[in-house]
């Protein structure tokens, strides 16, 4: 498909960072306000998918490989696997996908009292680690469906009757 | 009217009865708990004790990582088994 | 029988599905049906974890946190439920595409395969 006018261009590029930055927020807050990996992956999914149809699927194929989606997918699938086995691993009597960093003080443990409303970003211990590793992972699946289905079509439409 | 289609709407005229009937005798939206047959003592647990066992505030995350955190792998292998489907059909269709 | 509006919703919504999948011929109105279907059958599942006069289940800010709160689990299971009816949709229309380049139509009587009546 072909790009659109430079009307869309400009304000594609505007309203994109935004966007982006809101979704990061819903992914990096999963803890503690409604949200989390797959629901902030969705949004910023649809920011990819804007400046895809404003650009045309042409240049943003030239730009972005689908080969490097699957890499950036593939490291969120191993890392939400690495950190589910190391609750095995790294204390004793330790379970699969065990949260093996919460009310401990190390890196996201401190502990949290019983029906308190203060959102301390500094707790739930494996959570957040793995709502970044989710996120990742929805990304790039969704944009890389997208961005295939519509250079493969618009090759497609161009010419090539077989 | 063929024979297949007569087979089409006796069968849909079944399942409509089934499901309306069903939505008609279930239990009022918004039960009270003891009556109407209503036990929520897993979740009653995981409502009292999820801050200090977990450290998250938000409860559906918790247990959504936590608790039932096999089910997200599940759910991630069908994420990621649809977009390998997705790219090896296009690429045949590229050629 | 006004308190059960949202299950004779999930039942219309399940129905209407049924309708589109069994009685149209365009492959794409199927795919819509079939859609149709699991959004109602989400619906139901998030309906079955509601409490009288309960707020959602997050203690971040709230005001008043000896209410009682809804069902958790529900919500959980209905969020697995629509990343695989995503996933689904997908591989269903890209099939879409696959069959449209092979058989130049998209009437389902043709694609199956001759049993028409």
């Amino acid at each position: 498909m072909s790009g659109m006018s430079k009307i869309v261009k400009t304000i594609s590029n505007i309203a994109f960072p935004f966007v982006m930055i809101y979704g990061l927020y819903i992914i990096a807050h999963g803890h503690l306000t409604p949200g989390g990996g797959f629901q902030g992956g969705a949004v910023v999914a649809s920011a990819c998918a804007m400046i895809l149809v404003a650009y045309g699927s042409v240049w943003t194929m030239g730009k972005i490989k689908e080969k490097r989606l699957s890499i950036l997918e593939s490291v969120g699938a191993i890392s939400f696997i690495v950190l589910a086995f190391l609750g095995i691993f790294i204390i004793t009597e330790g379970v699969f996908f065990k949260n093996f960093l919460a009310n401990t003080n190390l890196m996201f443990g401190t502990t949290v009292a019983f029906q308190s409303t203060a959102a301390n970003i500094n707790t739930a211990g494996v959570i957040p680690l793995m709502n970044f590793a989710v996120g990742l992972k929805v990304i790039a699946g969704l944009f890389a469906i997208v961005l295939v289905m519509a250079y493969a079509t618009s090759k497609i439409k161009e010419g090539k009757t077989k | 009217m063929s024979r297949r289609d007569f087979v089409a709407v006796i069968f849909f005229a079944v399942v409509a009865v089934f499901l309306i009937f069903g939505a008609l005798k279930m239990h009022p939206f918004g039960p009270v708990e003891g009556q109407d047959g209503f036990d929520a003592e897993m979740d009653d647990h995981i409502i009292n004790n999820a801050q200090e066992e977990t450290g998250a505030s938000n409860t559906v995350t918790s247990v959504v990582f936590d608790y039932r955190g096999f089910d997200t792998l599940g759910e991630a292998t069908v994420l990621f088994t649809a977009v390998a489907g997705v790219i090896l059909v296009f690429r045949r269709l590229k050629k | 029988m006004i308190y059960n509006i949202p299950f004779i919703a999930v039942a219309a919504l399940i129905l209407i599905g049924l309708y589109t999948v069994i009685f149209k011929r365009n492959l794409i109105k199927i795919v819509i049906g079939i859609t149709l279907i699991e959004s109602g059958v989400n619906l139901f599942l998030i309906t079955l974890g509601f409490r009288k006069d309960s707020v959602a289940p997050i203690f971040t800010s709230n005001p008043d946190v000896s209410q009682t709160m809804s069902l958790p689990v529900p919500q959980a299971l209905t969020l697995t439920s629509i990343v695989i009816g995503v996933a689904v949709l997908a591989l269903m229309l890209s099939f879409i595409v696959y069959i449209y380049r092979h058989y130049k139509t998209l009437d389902v009587r043709k694609v199956v395969g001759g049993d028409d009546e």
